[in-house]
């Protein structure tokens, strides 16, 4: 069970169609694994297409080639509505900004996440895992109340909400003041392990990656796997 | 949290947007709801006053319509009076007299002396009303006690009889004949109480109250009844007749030469002689109310064939005149009012088009968001669909508000011009055809932001926000 893999990406490949009609290839991955439970810290580049792997791997866009495995399942031979059924259910995500939903407070930020999972919404945890990320004060507050910090832990919460295997964070304390940034990390790794959840982080900050057991590089496409 | 939920929180989020749409298409279903329950109250009214009894019979010089209105509903000037006589021959079985008054000796058979006399057996009930006059602006209607003792009027769905919120209804004898009745409307508009009495002036007369006339005494005063009748004073008819006023109206109607008068110099009328060595009284009425005998069916076309045919009178089914007025000019005039408020609800939905399509580009991330956490493209495609669909709902109750508010206001002014009593909180049950509609409407025009948000690239949009 340890050593179970949570994320398989076998030659993976995006590539994106420019104006002119030549393709941009961005990624090219011929193998790469992440385990249950497992931290990782990618590190590359502003442009090199980490964001647009996140995506991959959450569905949210299509790969040209080659297979994304999510806790034995295979995205790529999923139809869309399948793949946003398992995205909700088995993957968290975490944006670099504007993650909440304006109109929302950040309580019903999380409990729809729950709904778009189609569980049913439970309050119950959608408060403790609130409170767990420091912010049982804030309940009812919209996003616009709140700090980029505070707005960056609810969306820990609300990624954490439908206990997924995966959870994937874009540069998630790029845009927060200097004094948060460490606080917000450690909240990030702390509850993932206490969740039993995969964390893939992404950032290009040599201080962030560093903290990590596993860092992989992204560059000129490819994956380079170290430690 | 339902989907009805998100997509009343985008609506929150643009209140002013969301308001000043959903008040347009307020304004737009106003406006239909003025026209079906102005539709629905007057046609309702019109086929109320209809009932009670089967057939006028009234002088010529005037359409069908006419007379119904001025009989039914107090509107317009009467037309040409008929003698008292004729009324008596109608109800007496002896319609035939008033053939040979018109139908000149040659043409006349004695099958159609006999057919006369036949078909006025088809009469139960007949009412005589003399028109033409009023008090205050309050049409005075001069009939015999028999208007309240055995009409009836439509009330709710039933028959009812008249009742009398106070006094009671003048008698048919000595001492009576210059009672009045109040209707509820004459009653509040006049002040006139129980005891009070008052001067009817011809319509055609300028000044009131001459001082010759006689005055008439309030003795009772009706309750509702939602018909033309509550606009209306009820003379005894007795007294009436003993007017100057009438006499000099109906002096002069005889002097035009009607075709009564024409017709009887060529006759041997020893004691028929309207003018009147019999009756002491210049006698003359504007109209009959006639009941048919429900044993004789047979003769309720026949009825009114010889009165229009061989008479000088005219008979008009007030139900059939009236059914043809509302189906002719007024529905019309209603369906091409309906037709433009429809319109402009159709334009208000599309300003709720044109309003949503332009919030897209800015709710572009949210709606990524809301897919990347798993929503389907079908799911945020309803969430706008919904939205739609609350503004034309939302606005559609207001405007169903707004409509019978106006209803409330225009009311009394309604009221008072035509003797039409609309009640504002008459909800007609087409108006329950206002939630189907504006939920297709709603559909319809939600469908191109609805589109925008289902085609929403997620990848692109999150990386614009980023
Ligand atoms: N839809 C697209 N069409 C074409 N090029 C794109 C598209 N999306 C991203 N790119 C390009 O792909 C590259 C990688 O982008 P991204 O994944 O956002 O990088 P990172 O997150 O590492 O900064 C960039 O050069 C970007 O311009
Ligand atoms: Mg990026």
């Amino acid at each position: 069970m340890a050593n179970h893999d949570i994320l398989i990406l076998k030659n993976l490949k995006k590539s994106y169609r420019q104006p002119d009609g030549s393709e941009l290839r961005i990624l090219d991955i011929p193998a790469y694994r992440v385990s249950q439970g497992e931290q990782v810290v990618l590190i590359g580049e502003s442009g090199c297409g980490k964001t647009t792997l996140l995506h991959v791997i959450a569905g949210i866009s299509r790969p040209t080639e080659g297979k994304v495995r999510i806790d034995d399942f295979d995205l790529t031979l999923m139809t869309e509505p399948e793949v946003d059924r398992f995205r909700a259910e088995r993957i968290g995500y975490v944006f670099q900004t504007f993650n909440l939903l304006t109109g929302f407070t950040a309580l019903e930020n999380v409990l729809l996440a729950m709904r778009f999972a189609r569980g049913r919404p439970d309050k119950t945890r959608a408060k403790k895992l609130l409170d767990r990320v420091g912010l049982s004060h804030r309940l009812t507050h919209r996003p616009t109340m709140l700090s980029v910090g505070e707005q960056q832990r609810v969306a820990v919460a609300r990624a954490l909400a439908n206990r997924p295997k995966l959870l994937l964070a874009d540069e998630p304390t790029a845009n927060v003041d200097a004094g948060n940034q460490q606080a917000i990390l450690d909240l990030i790794r702390q509850t993932s392990q206490e969740e039993n959840v995969a964390l893939m982080l992404v950032t290009h900050s040599h201080e962030v990656a560093d903290q990590f057991p596993r860092v992989d590089r992204l560059t000129e496409f490819n994956l380079a796997i170290s430690g | 949290m339902s989907l009805w939920k998100v997509a009343w929180r985008s609506i929150q989020q643009r209140v002013l947007a969301s308001g000043l749409t959903a008040f347009s298409m307020g304004l737009g279903v106003a406006l239909v709801v003025t026209v079906l329950v102005i539709h629905g109250v007057v046609s309702q009214t019109f086929k109320r006053g209809a009932t009670g009894y089967d057939l006028i019979i009234g002088g010529k010089g005037g359409s069908k319509l006419d007379l119904v209105l001025n009989t039914v509903f107090h509107l317009g000037d009467p037309l040409h009076n008929i003698p008292y006589q004729y009324f008596e021959d109608l109800q007496q079985g002896n319609l035939s007299n008033e053939v040979k008054l018109s139908v000149p000796l040659a043409e006349r058979s004695m099958g159609l002396l006999q057919r006369a006399d036949l078909v006025s057996k088809a009469v139960e009930l007949a009412i005589p009303v003399c028109l033409g006059h009023d008090y205050q602006g309050c049409p005075a209607v001069a009939t015999t006690p028999d208007f309240f003792e055995k009409l009836t009027y439509y009330y709710k769905g039933k028959d009812v009889h008249y009742q009398f919120r106070e006094g009671k209804n003048f008698q048919d004898e000595k001492g009576s004949e210059y009672d009045a009745v109040l209707g509820a409307t004459a009653a509040r508009k006049t002040g006139l109480k129980l005891g009070d009495t008052f001067r009817p002036v011809a319509k055609s007369q300028s000044e009131y109250g001459k001082h010759e006339d006689p005055e008439f005494k309030i003795v009772g005063i009706l309750e509702p009844t939602g018909t033309a009748n509550d606009r209306a004073i009820f003379m005894n008819i007795e007294g009436f007749w003993r007017c100057p006023a009438h006499a000099k109206a109906a002096a002069g109607d005889a002097a035009e030469g009607s075709e009564h008068e024409e017709h009887a110099d060529h006759e041997d009328h020893a004691g028929h002689d309207h003018t009147g060595h019999h009756h002491a009284l210049h006698r003359e009425v504007s109209a009959i109310l006639v009941c048919y005998d429900k044993s004789m069916p047979q003769l309720y076309t026949a009825l009114p064939e010889v009165v229009n045919k061989y008479t000088a009178a005219q008979a008009v089914e007030p139900s059939r005149e009236i059914f043809r007025f509302l189906n002719g000019i007024v529905g019309n005039v209603q369906l091409l009012l309906l037709i433009l408020a429809v319109l402009v609800v159709v334009v208000a939905g599309i300003g709720i088009m044109v309003s949503m399509y332009n919030s897209m580009s800015d709710r572009r991330h949210d709606i990524a968001i809301m897919r990347a956490l798993g929503a389907r493209r079908s799911t945020v495609m309803l969430i706008i669909l919904f939205e739609s669909i609350l503004l034309a709902l939302g606005g559609g109750a207001l405007g169903v508000a707004l409509g019978h508010g106006l209803i409330a206001v225009l009311g009394p002014t309604i009221a008072e011009q035509t003797g039409v009593v609309v009640n504002p909180w008459d909800f007609q049950p087409v108006e329950l055809m206002l939630i189907p509609g504006l939920v297709i409407l709603a559909s319809l025009v939600g469908y191109l932001p609805a589109m925008y948000a289902y085609k929403t690239d997620v990848a692109k949009s999150l990386m614009a926000g980023t």
